[in-house]
């Protein structure tokens, strides 16, 4: 993992991996530079064994405003075909810890998808979702239309990309954009507290259930519920099992390994 | 800067006068825009720490300009487009926000008394929901915060029978925070208006966010507000000088940090 990065800003906390957006002067705009930061950066925690959970943080007052319009105004198709715009993205979406996104401000566009790449969102009172692409002749490009859908359904998710519109954190609480409201000035902190809870739980069991329900949002009952219990009795070839099992019947807290 | 609205900053209190006194300071949609400018330059402007709206003259505000109304006039766009952002920025606002009601507030007008933290009402003042004697509907969220402050009959009775309140009746309603005679009027609002300026302003905003949270949450969901709520005053500047005030037997200062 490199430590020189210009476009996000990397830190260790415990057992938490803290990656803040980093161009706050436009607000966090997403370009290809960033992205591939970010990957890099989950792709270093990823395989960083002391690593337990990835936070994703917006800097100053946004999450991320969308995308760096400059930087795409004059491609042409092809140039977007052969530079294979969105391979980072599909590799974000491969990372197998979990990763816990803080919005504050404004999660537009790029940025908005960036939030729907996380597992678990928390937002800020003052946060604001949206896909403005409409506004500019195109549409989402990196997940967008699919996974906002996935999440809450056809109905709304095509009246906000219709429209354009913005989404108040309370809306997006309200349809499950978002797990939990929190004020603005406490996000990071009630964030990193939400990340380390699951940090200490044991990490092969939430990595099986993060890959079993990423699962479900794509694949049929049947087949999700065999992939499920072949997770389920994967986990009990793990130390962990036996030690969250034994400490449940000793009335003991579990010490985990993530064995 | 504004032509409708007189707008001064002096100790800490952002005034913010209606100033069409010919017109009883009716509405017109530049006073609209313009009242909403000015709640909008006080919320960013860290020297104001209480805002005031009053009327000049004898009204405070009488409600619409009926001069503006035709009969081609969609009236809910005049609302989406001039009413509805002032009052969602007044409603926005973090800053106690005190109506300082010198005469009539009527239709909108008094709408606008509605939506701040405080009303503080002259001998003269009175409210009126003028709004049934045109065959229309009380706007601009006054039947939004009117049941809130007086339960929802008194709320049924003003807004349907549309009689006059006069100040000391608004008084007993819970409409007002204090009736002040005309003589002691501009020193008494100015002495209330710098009191607030000078209070912990950080705490008060917490106070007005939860409390506005609190209509439409559960029990659990207002202790966890306060936990926050309180996590973030405790970090503020002010406590530690309350308390050390306190400890010491002095009189706190409080920066509203």
């Amino acid at each position: 993992m490199s430590n020189s990065y210009e476009t996000i800003k990397v830190s260790q906390h415990g057992k938490l991996g803290l990656i803040a957006l980093n161009r706050p002067k436009v607000l966090n705009a997403i370009n290809r530079p960033m992205v591939s930061e970010i990957l890099d950066a989950m792709e270093g925690f990823e395989a960083d064994s002391s690593i337990k959970a990835i936070v994703l943080s917006g800097n100053g007052r946004a999450f991320a405003a969308g995308a760096d319009i400059d930087e795409m105004a004059n491609d042409q198709a092809i140039d977007l075909e052969l530079r294979n715009q969105f391979k980072d993205w599909d590799r974000l979406a491969m990372i197998k810890k979990p990763i816990i996104g803080a919005v504050q401000g404004f999660a537009l566009g790029g940025g908005f998808e960036l939030a729907l790449c996380c597992d678990l969102l928390y937002a800020a009172d003052n946060a604001e979702f949206g896909f403005p692409e409409v506004n500019l002749g195109v549409m989402p490009g990196a997940g967008g239309t699919q996974r906002l859908t996935k999440l809450v359904g056809k109905t709304k998710a095509l009246e906000w990309l219709f429209t354009g519109k913005r989404i108040t954190a309370k809306e997006a609480l309200q349809h499950g954009i978002v797990n939990q409201l929190i004020a603005e000035e406490l996000l990071l902190e009630e964030t990193m507290k939400a990340a380390e809870q699951i940090a200490n739980q044991a990490p092969i069991s939430i990595r099986l259930i993060k890959e079993a329900v990423l699962k479900a949002v794509d694949t049929s009952l049947k087949e999700g519920m065999e992939f499920e219990r072949k997770n389920f009795y994967l986990l009990f070839s793990t130390e962990d099992q036996q030690e969250g099992m034994n400490a449940f019947i000793e009335k003991r807290k579990p010490q985990f390994k993530g064995k | 800067m504004f032509e409708t609205v007189k707008y001064e900053v002096a100790n800490g209190v952002a005034w913010i006068t209606l100033n069409r006194p010919d017109k009883l300071n009716a509405f017109t949609e530049q006073l609209n825009k313009e009242v909403q400018q000015s709640i909008k330059q006080a919320s960013g402007d860290k020297e104001v720490r209480c805002l005031v709206i009053t009327g000049e003259g004898r009204a405070f505000c009488s409600g619409q300009d009926l001069q503006g109304v035709n009969e081609d006039m969609d009236h809910g766009e005049v609302l989406r487009r001039f009413y509805n952002p002032m009052v969602l920025e007044l409603h926005k606002c973090k800053k106690p926000v005190i109506a300082a009601v010198n005469g009539v507030a009527a239709g909108a007008g008094m709408s606008l008394a509605l939506a701040c933290d405080f009303r503080l009402l002259s001998d003269k003042a009175s409210f009126l929901e003028a709004f049934i004697h045109v065959g229309l509907v009380p706007d601009a969220g006054n039947l939004y915060f009117l049941p809130k402050l007086i339960g929802h009959a008194k709320a049924m009775e003003l807004a349907v029978l549309g009689e006059k309140v006069n100040a000391q009746e608004a008084k007993e309603l819970g409409l007002a925070t204090k009736v002040i005679p005309m003589e002691k009027w501009q020193d008494e609002i100015t002495a209330f208006a710098e009191r607030l300026a000078s209070m912990p302003t950080a705490a008060i905003a917490i106070i007005k966010k939860n409390l506005k949270a609190s209509w439409e949450s559960t029990l659990e969901e207002s202790l966890e507000r306060d936990a926050q709520g309180q996590r973030l005053a405790g970090l503020t500047l002010d406590h530690k000088e309350g308390v050390s005030a306190f400890m010491q037997k002095r009189r706190p200062v409080f920066q509203g940090k």
